[in-house]
């Protein structure tokens, strides 16, 4: 088994985007793994800001939870502007 | 090719209608290009056969750093020292992000690191010849990490989610490491000394063929490609990769004003593509079985940097240990 916690990291790459999921680091806590997510992740300047969370700590949905969980939404058309038709003389909306 | 032989433990390939129903689902998503992620079902020698080849990527990143190790304290400037610092400084990386993409897939990344210290995990043969003189790191950086790109590029389009993206990122840093190590070699060309440039065509007379290794046995001799070109895990074969790489490579040493240490060299103007000639095999495989020239040293210098390093493992450790007790004591 590993010695230290396997870190989920999380960067965003300039202001006013998301975090994105970048990949993983080891670190005996989160202080040194937001260090080594900065040597790892970040050697050309690719963030502006990083969250590290301990990989044990996120609950995701399982693959065999996809239709159940996403069919819901494939039927709702309704929900897309583009299910809306308005003539011509109305312009852009 | 940094996994030169990666066994599959699979004897014949089997056609959609021979496979269970989540088998033939899991093959339909590969045939249409949909990656795989490390939560969708996947077939246990798909798991494994990918842990193996991940490892060994990872592993020949690691060990890939000793060969220029060798260097940083005798590069000639400080301009170089530090380029090759960085350059360095990515092949860690790039070991860590395979390591990262490769524990998707329930490895453990210091049982994995375990089986190369005690010789069952196999790396790149290249990292198994020595860097005897300055030249050698322009070479390293042309040769080695030119091959390793013409591999990685298509590894990019891999059928396995987080080793895809492991890829991609990797390729973005690599161009840099091969024409650093170019332009090492066209100043020492264009400006340095008889003696220097003798010591480029000696370094890639020393180099050329194992590089060729690198993309391992030909076709006739790999009996894994086939399971790995219907998995994606691997997108085109030894020899096609090797002939692409020779093809790019010759025009570029001959601005160099150097040559190969091949008489059989030299372009088939009917098939397109550049002849050339036997690669020694047994020498190949003697290194993979660990008798190349540094196989023991690489192997040693690995093991004392983790076994001097534990008690910093220790302390981080106990320091955190610490902190936290602090933490809820305030
Ligand atoms: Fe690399
Ligand atoms: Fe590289």
């Amino acid at each position: 088994m590993s010695e230290w916690t396997l870190f989920e990291v999380f960067i965003r790459s300039k202001h006013g985007l998301n975090h994105k999921h970048v990949g993983s680091v080891h670190a005996a806590d989160a202080e040194m793994a937001i260090e080594n997510a900065r040597d790892l992740y970040t050697r050309r300047n690719e963030g502006v800001s990083i969250w590290v969370v301990p990989s044990a700590a996120i609950t995701a949905t399982a693959s065999d939870e996809k239709e159940p969980l996403f069919d819901p939404a494939e039927d709702k058309v309704y929900r897309h502007a583009s299910f809306y038709e308005l003539p011509d003389e109305v312009g852009h909306m | 090719m940094y996994a030169q032989q990666v066994e599959t433990g699979v004897k014949a390939v089997k056609s959609l209608a021979e496979m269970g129903p989540e088998e033939r689902a899991f093959q339909e998503k590969i045939d249409a290009e949909i990656k795989i992620e490390a939560k969708n079902w996947m077939p246990d020698n798909y798991r494994k056969t990918l842990i193996r080849q991940i490892s060994q990527h990872a592993h020949s990143e690691i060990v890939g750093m000793l060969p220029e190790g060798n260097w940083v304290t005798r590069a000639p400037t400080l301009k170089r020292k530090l380029q090759l610092m960085a350059k360095i400084q990515d092949e860690a990386g790039h070991g860590l992000y395979l390591y990262s993409a490769m524990e998707t897939l329930g490895a453990d990344r210091d049982e994995e690191i375990e089986k190369l210290h005690s010789g069952r995990a196999k790396y790149s043969s290249i990292f198994n010849y020595p860097t005897l003189n300055w030249a050698d790191m322009g070479a390293v950086g042309w040769l080695v990490d030119g091959a390793a790109i013409v591999n990685q590029v298509v590894l990019q389009r891999t059928s396995y989610g987080p080793y895809s993206r492991a890829m991609i990122r990797i390729c973005k840093e690599e161009s840099f490491h091969q024409r650093q190590g170019y332009e090492i070699l066209l100043h020492m060309m264009r400006h340095g000394t008889q003696a220097q440039k003798d010591m480029v065509q000696d370094a890639i007379n020393r180099l050329w063929w194992p590089s060729l290794m690198m993309f391992g046995p030909s076709d006739a001799e790999s009996p894994n490609s086939a399971q790995s070109m219907a998995w994606k895990i691997k997108r085109h074969t030894n020899d096609e990769l090797r002939q692409r790489f020779i093809d790019q490579t010759v025009p570029q040493l001959e601005i160099l004003g150097c040559t190969a240490p091949d008489p059989d060299l030299k372009w088939n103007e009917e098939r397109g593509h550049y002849d050339f000639g036997e690669i020694q095999w047994e020498e190949f495989y003697e290194v993979l079985k660990g008798n190349g020239p540094c196989n023991r040293e690489r192997l040693e210098t690995r093991r004392n940097a983790i076994q001097d390093g534990a008690w910093v493992r220790e302390a981080a450790v106990a320091h955190a240990n610490k902190k936290q007790k602090q933490q809820a004591a305030a």
